[in-house]
């Protein structure tokens, strides 16, 4: 039984391992389609849009870390993207040419995102958090290895 | 008289009119009442005047630069060549420790420098021109508080006849209107507020207007975005025909998502701000939310206007 168990995890590690190396930049592009669609719900709490609940305030530093654990292994060389008709930001680049500090910001990114899940409870704190998150890790990142074509 | 005698006495009368029409326009210090300088206000001017962004000495990495360090040369490649930024920090010889208040006034609302050369427009005092005299000194009394740095920036790396200072002075002749802000009457105090912010110190324009040929904003574009001045990417068009209708989602911008973007770099999207708008969140960041609401306000009445279109996606 249990090496069943382990046969069929095995397996799908590997398949997923197999489609990401297959489309890194689908698969790294959906994992930041899915911080920004958090990101839409921390703001509207923030902003006072939407009543602000403990849970979702977890799931989304929860997120932001499971997807800055699984982004490092999604830009391996040779995966430079371009803007498509559906989506105008691309990876510059610049990435490949800093791949630690790159790395690093990830690892920022998860550690923060780690931290704030740990300790938020109530909307200051979560302002608090969200706010530096998404100002120096999410922005500071932005700045220097996200391209946008208009 | 001769016909060659006719028209070289011709040309020369042309080129004495254009050499008297050039003159560099200079404010001199009888000019400026007595004042004492508010540090405080001088330091807001300086955030939102966005001083730093070109003028800190640069650092490969956005977030290790000093902004207190005004050691200048920042490259700034534009379509005429590329600008060395100069340092302004209170050095004597490197930098403006030797400059009077009436020399910062005459830079920022003549476009002069002190030796009475014209300064390139790629500063931008068609937008420091609208500053309040009390805010452009106060400015100056908090520049001299920050550290002297020496070290001259390179000079200028630009294309003939671009590189001719004197002819700046047709440039500024065509371009260079307004003077001083006047407020409206007819609308609130945050509004006014809001505008001067935006025309003046804060010199949004600047980034987010169509230029033409010459590197003048196209006048009934202005806020309808553009190429971005060093050429990469593009700048928003930020008047309601892009803000009520921004990105593929349609997502319309209210005065409050301006604001708090001005403050975190979040769109309405959830999403933070890439490129060089980061840089220009880094200043006005510091300012007092009061300024940043002021500043929205304006903003959402800006008359809509279609821009230029960026170039199609692949």
């Amino acid at each position: 039984m249990i090496r069943t168990v382990f046969a069929v995890a095995a397996i799908a590690l590997g398949v997923t391992a197999a489609i990401a190396q297959q489309d890194p930049i689908a698969a790294r592009k959906a994992l930041m389609k899915t911080n920004g669609d958090q990101g839409k719900i921390g703001a509207a709490m923030i902003k006072g849009e939407a009543p602000f609940d403990l849970d979702k305030a977890h799931k989304v530093f929860a997120t932001f870390e499971d997807a800055s654990a699984k982004a490092s292994a999604l830009f391996p060389e040779n995966s430079i993207d371009q803007a498509t008709a559906d989506d105008p930001y691309s990876a510059s680049p610049e990435i490949w040419q800093n791949l630690e500090d790159f790395k690093a910001r990830l690892a920022k990114l998860g550690a923060d995102a780690k931290a704030a899940d740990a300790s938020v409870k109530d909307l200051d704190s979560f302002k608090a958090a969200f706010g530096n998150i998404g100002k120096n890790d999410c922005g500071g990142c932005h700045e220097k290895y996200r391209l946008k074509k208009s | 008289m001769q016909r060659p005698a006719l028209i070289v006495a011709a040309v020369a009368l042309v080129c004495a009119l254009l050499w008297v029409l050039t003159i560099p326009a200079t404010v001199p210090a009888s000019a400026l009442p007595p004042h004492t300088p508010d540090i405080d206000n001088g330091r807001t001017m300086f955030n939102i005047g966005g001083c730093a962004s070109c003028h800190a000495t640069p650092n490969k990495d956005a977030e290790k630069v000093e902004r207190t360090r005004l050691g200048g040369g920042l490259p700034l490649k534009s379509p005429f060549g590329t600008f060395y930024v100069p340092n302004i920090s209170p050095d004597a010889a490197d930098g403006i420790g030797g400059w009077s208040e009436a020399d910062f006034v005459t830079a920022l609302w003549k476009g002069t420098s002190p030796r009475g050369r014209h300064l390139f427009p790629a500063f931008p005092y068609t937008s420091y021109q609208h500053m309040k005299l009390a805010d452009v000194r106060d400015l100056f009394a908090y520049l001299k508080t920050l550290p002297p740095v020496s070290g001259r920036a390179r000079r200028h790396d630009l294309v003939f006849p671009f590189s001719v200072r004197r002819l700046v002075g047709i440039w500024k002749v065509l371009f260079l209107r307004g003077g001083p802000f006047r407020s409206d009457p007819s609308r609130s105090a945050q509004w006014n507020s809001g505008a001067y912010l935006v025309s003046g110190p804060g010199h949004c324009a600047e980034c987010h207007s169509p230029r033409n040929f010459l590197g003048a904003i196209v006048a009934d574009e202005r806020f309808a975005g553009g190429p971005a001045p060093d050429g990469k990417g593009w700048v928003p068009n930020i008047t309601p025909v892009g803000l009520q209708h921004w990105s593929k989602e349609d997502i319309a911008w209210s005065e409050k998502d301006i604001a708090s973007f001005l403050d975190d770099g979040m769109n309405p999207a959830g999403d933070f701000a890439g490129g060089a708008m980061v840089e220009t969140i880094r200043n006005t960041a510091k300012l007092d939310a009061a300024d940043r609401a002021a500043i929205a306000a304006y903003i959402v009445s800006l008359p809509p206007r279609e821009g230029p279109k960026p170039p199609p996606k692949k």
